[in-house]
């Protein structure tokens, strides 16, 4: 019998704990206990058998850290192989007369995947392949995937498992105490991700006892369709004798576990600390029980690397803002690969309070697959909202799902069969809630039920794929009404109907209900609350519209959503007071109008600061105050040309600073707070010059990089923004940069400058090495190298020009050379 | 809270990895505003006077920092102690190979030692990352408390490691680190398998033997039998 026919009807119950077993047996410490397949095979087997004897109806081959990064090609056929017939030749001397199973297990390889470690995702999707393939060819019933404490990784192993065997294969996950894997993702982040991909079953292992589990495995019950497993340790361990004893005896595990059989578990065993006689008094108690029925949760989930977000209660705001279309300035930082400006997008919408992000990276001359792998990529290293995939290039869409560390929001399907057909299988793979546009190949049917139809259709489509109509969201499709003033009334129709007669949910675009309008932000937020009154589970919007947020969070308090109206109160308590923002105005325009001196004058509390006679941008930007300097600069932009500006207040104010740094008279902190008011102030300017030849980016060119082997990046990102400020043009590289690159990117701008960092000694040779490289192909370029471990001496014994202790002493080198030029 | 217990008798057995969680260690802001690079001095200056302009904005963002950290952090430790016996040379001999002379020398008069890794795990690194994008001084910050929460873990557990050796008559010495003098870092590859550390406290290594995440620390710690009382010098 297949194992999932068996897990239909029964309990499954798997093995315990392998590893303290093989230590009595005489495994020392630092062996590979692999390696014990084959040089001890008797042991293997003895244990296993003890535990099919018990009970076991799965016993996992000794395979648990059996990869390519371990073992050779060659060792590791022959151990996965042995170790698969050691398990079955267990079975088969066993006098258990129950269903017995094989399986192959699965560990973690142990590498932190880039961006927080450095292996790249594919690298390690194929070290489980390997894995798994062979493990298939040997013959075991199925693919077990266990202790992962890592989303990413879990992602990367299971898509390996699918994409090399047809074997069914069960995830297990290692929990901390606080609920959570290491890398932070919750118990539905993973069953969104896991049950996306088709696990077959799922759940938690190790890391602690059954009761320390309870609350992990009742959020698993509580959102998973498919089978729940759970193979905890015996407790936690403590230390008798120096020896690690664990505090859970045989029947109060059983006892615990048993409550959680109760509860919906399908799948059970032990963990570290578990021996036969755990799972005999387990299996006993299964005996006694009959498995509840699984059902379908219904629970409509995207998730990220940390979270999942529910659709169908409260309403769900997908953030707009990431998406060229209309924004030059978004279109430019694209052509340019400028990922701060999108990365900021980004976070300035979470700080908004979305929570989603619509992903659109499509313009006609740019690569779209790679681009959207990269933006992706980025924007899940820096924020934790889950992402809506938007693009109609379906190779584009492939990249960017596969490397997606969570289960992503798709967008979009529609009724057309092209469509379907190429999204849907891509869907069906690697997991996705998808966005279902209620139009076909006749249009966008003006009344509300063609669009039903169309609902339907999609719906029966998507099941042909096996995609269930939970992970279907439905957009009706919002239309000018400025073309036709009966569009909003059929799209509020549709939602109405949609939502009732289906009973699945409906989302929005909310603004184009108000194209070719004036102040379309009154129409579109009228609209947004007239279509969460029938029932609009989500909206893309823009979550900078103040008018749009207060709809939202009025409506959540008004419908009971928003216990003791806590989270409108604390949106109310951060809007500005109702009266005119006097205080900014007044010292704005006084700034505005006159010299620098009246400013200064007008603005008796910053004078307290202690830097008298600077004008009040000057004053914004030394105490380092973002906004206040934003702000300011945009006032006198009206008075006075952009360049006066720079000139006149940025770089005296960054002067005074730099000066006070290298005296010693502030600090690093207040160094950058004060760069980042003057980029605020530069952002300004930059906006109102446009892409007039006076931008400020012309600057000299200078390449910076964290050499080859080193991640850390901070102190190099900080040289990056006070040259910056000081109106170099930086290309920044990034970390983990090969020599080729850095010397290419000198050749292409013909920099006369690079600057290196290097955190570790380990990769300092990597500098010596780019400095020899760039020596050859770019002679007249200067080095320049910064980084904890230099030192003057140390940079002249490799060769550099310079050694810059600190990001100021790079800017005053950088003038320096540069000068002249 | 498990007692900590050292296994610095002849007969245990070293071979078992300990580990303990912590709760989180108070905060100690003049170390903090060292890390983020202000000197000892202002830090004090700052901390002296809060509410001089100066102080206030810095105090702010340093408050700001620490509230949106909260839950990020884990406080996780990992070790192992013994005996030190020596090779034919003289250099100690450890769970990790190596020929360090200044390790040598460092635990030259030890005749017990202990080997740990401790992490405030990988949620701090994410803080960095996204504030490096949106307000790199804050970020500053925030690898300044990171870094100050690792020292917090490491000294408390070292207080326990300490108390717990003068039990059984010992002193502690100074922590020694891979990378430290001629101890190579390589040695952490070495260090934190057989401590078990990616499947039990989650850190890996890199290519270039960094550890993620980026605050945790692994150091052996020597211990020596507590000498006459009239030759304690303290």
């Amino acid at each position: 019998m297949n194992i999932l026919e068996f897990l239909k009807d029964n309990f499954v119950i798997l093995d315990g704990g392998m590893g303290t077993l093989l230590q009595e047996a005489g495994l020392q410490p630092g062996e590979l206990p692999e390696r014990w397949n084959v040089s001890h095979p008797e042991e293997i087997v003895r244990i296993q058998k003890a535990y099919f004897d018990a009970g076991s109806n799965v016993v996992l081959a000794n395979t648990f850290g059996a990869n390519s990064l371990k073992f050779e090609e060659e060792e590791l056929q022959t151990l996965i192989r042995a170790a698969i017939a050691n398990a079955r030749k267990a079975a088969a001397e066993s006098a258990g007369i129950q269903e017995k199973f094989v399986a192959l297990d699965i560990g973690p390889i142990g590498k932190l995947l880039k961006p927080y470690g450095d292996y790249e995702f594919e690298d390690a999707v194929s070290v489980y392949a390997k894995t798994v393939r062979i493990g298939t060819e040997a013959g075991a019933d199925l693919i077990f995937i266990e202790t992962m404490n890592d989303s990413y990784d879990t992602k990367a192993a299971l898509l390996a498992a699918k994409e090399n065997s047809g074997l069914p294969v069960f995830v297990s996950n290692a929990y901390g105490s606080d609920g959570k894997l290491m890398t932070g993702a919750s118990p539905a982040a993973m069953v969104a991700m896991l049950e996306g991909m088709h696990a077959d079953a799922i759940g938690a292992n190790c890391s602690l006892g059954p009761e320390q589990l309870i609350g992990v495995i009742e959020e698993y019950l509580e959102y998973a369709s498919v089978p729940v497993l759970l193979k905890p340790n015996a407790g936690l361990p403590r230390s008798e004798n120096g020896k690690t004893v664990y505090d859970v005896t045989p029947p109060d595990f059983a006892e615990s576990v048993e409550k959680l059989l109760k509860k919906g578990v399908r799948i059970t065993g032990g963990c570290c600390g578990t021996t036969p006689e755990f799972i005999k008094a387990v299996s006993k108690k299964a005996k006694n029980l009959s498995p509840l029925p699984l059902t379908e949760k219904n629970r409509s989930l995207v998730s990220s690397y940390t979270h999942a977000v529910e659709f169908g209660g409260a309403p769900i705001l997908i953030g707009e803002r990431i998406n060229p279309t209309g924004k030059k300035r978004f279109q430019q930082a694209l052509r340019e690969e400028d990922m701060d400006y999108i990365l900021n997008e980004a976070l300035r919408q979470q700080d908004a309070g979305v929570h989603v992000l619509d992903v659109n990276v499509g313009l006609p001359e740019i690569d779209e697959p790679a681009l959207l792998e990269k933006v992706t990529k980025e924007l899940q290293a820096v924020t934790d909202l889950p992402l809506q995939i938007d693009t109609t290039d379906t190779v584009a869409m492939e990249a960017a799902l596969r490397c997606y560390n969570g289960k992503a929001m798709v967008n979009s399907v529609n009724g057309k069969a092209e469509v379907m057909e190429s999204v849907f299988p891509l869907v069906a793979k690697y997991g996705g809630f998808v966005v279902a546009l209620t139009l076909d190949e006749d249009g966008i049917p003006e009344s509300a039920e063609k669009r039903v139809k169309i609902a339907e259709k999609i719906i029966e489509k998507a099941a042909e794929y096996g995609i269930k109509t939970k992970d279907l969201i439905f957009d009706p499709l919002a239309m000018t009404i400025s073309a036709d003033t009966k569009a909003a009334l059929s799209t509020i129709q549709a939602v109405h109907s949609i939502r009732t007669e289906l009973n699945v949910n409906t989302s929005l675009g909310v603004s184009n209900v108000s194209f070719g309008l004036p102040s379309r932000n009154i129409i579109t937020s009228t609209f947004f609350a007239l279509c969460l009154e029938e029932g609009l589970s989500a909206a893309i919007m823009n979550p900078y519209s103040a008018e749009m947020m207060n709809v939202f969070y009025a409506y959540k308090a008004l419908h009971n959503m928003d216990e003791n109206c806590m989270e409108y109160i604390d949106y109310a308590s951060k809007l500005p007071a109702l009266q005119p923002v006097a205080g900014a105005v007044g010292q704005g325009s006084g700034a505005g109008n006159g010299s620098l001196k009246t400013g200064s004058a007008s603005s008796g509390s910053d004078a307290a600061g202690g830097k008298d006679a600077l004008s009040p941008l000057q004053n914004a930007i030394v105490r380092g105050l973002k906004e206040k300097a934003g702000n300011l600069t945009k006032e006198k932009l009206q008075n006075e040309k952009p360049l006066e500006i720079i000139q006149g207040d940025v770089i005296p104010a960054l002067n005074i600073v730099g000066e006070d740094f290298e005296k010693k008279k502030v600090y690093l902190p207040q160094l950058l707070m004060a760069a980042e008011a003057a980029k605020a102030a530069f952002e300004e300017v930059k906006a109102k010059m446009g892409s007039s030849e006076e931008n400020a980016s012309s600057g000299c060119p200078i390449v910076i990089a964290t050499v080859h082997g080193d991640i850390h990046d901070i102190g190099k990102n900080i040289v990056k923004l006070i040259l910056e400020n000081y109106g170099f043009a930086v290309s920044d590289l990034g970390k983990d940069v090969p020599a080729q690159t850095i010397a290419e990117e000198t050749v292409r701008l013909h920099a006369p400058l690079v600057g290196l960092s290097a955190l570790m000694t380990t990769t300092v040779p990597a500098m010596e090495e780019t400095i020899k490289l760039l020596r050859e192909k770019a002679p007249w370029a200067k080095v320049c190298v910064g980084g904890a471990v230099l030192t003057k001496e140390y940079a002249d014994s490799i060769g550099a020009d310079c050694y810059c202790r600190d990001a100021m002493e790079t800017v005053r080198y950088a003038e320096e050379l540069t000068k002249n030029l | 809270m498990m007692k900590l217990e050292l296994n610095i008798t002849e007969k245990e057995n070293p071979a078992v990895v300990r580990y303990l969680e912590y709760e989180e260690p108070p905060v100690q802001m003049v170390e903090l505003m060292r890390y983020s690079g202000i000197p000892i001095d202002a830090a004090k200056r700052i901390l002296a006077n809060p509410f001089a302009p100066e102080s206030e904005v810095l105090l702010q963002r340093i408050g700001k920092v620490i509230s949106l950290s909260k839950g990020q952090f884990v406080y996780k430790v990992g070790f192992l102690s013994g005996m030190l016996a020596r090779d034919e040379e003289g250099f100690p001999i450890l769970p990790v190979p190596q020929k360090s002379e200044n390790l040598r020398k460092n635990l030259r008069d030890s005749e017990a030692y202990v080997m740990f890794a401790a992490t405030v795990g990988s949620g701090i690194d994410r803080l960095i990352r996204r504030f490096e994008i949106s307000d790199p001084s804050m970020a500053v910050f925030f690898q300044g408390y990171g870094a100050e929460r690792a020292e917090s873990l490491c000294n408390r557990f070292c207080e326990e490691v300490k108390q717990a050796a003068e039990e059984k008559g010992f002193t502690m010495r100074p922590r020694f680190s891979p990378g430290f003098g001629d101890l190579p870092i390589t040695v952490q590859k070495d260090f934190l398998e057989r401590l078990d550390a990616s499947r039990r406290l989650g850190i890996t290594l890199g290519e270039s033997c960094l550890m993620s995440p980026s605050k945790s620390v692994t150091a052996f710690i020597g211990l020596e039998r507590k000498k006459e009382p009239d030759r304690d010098g303290i």
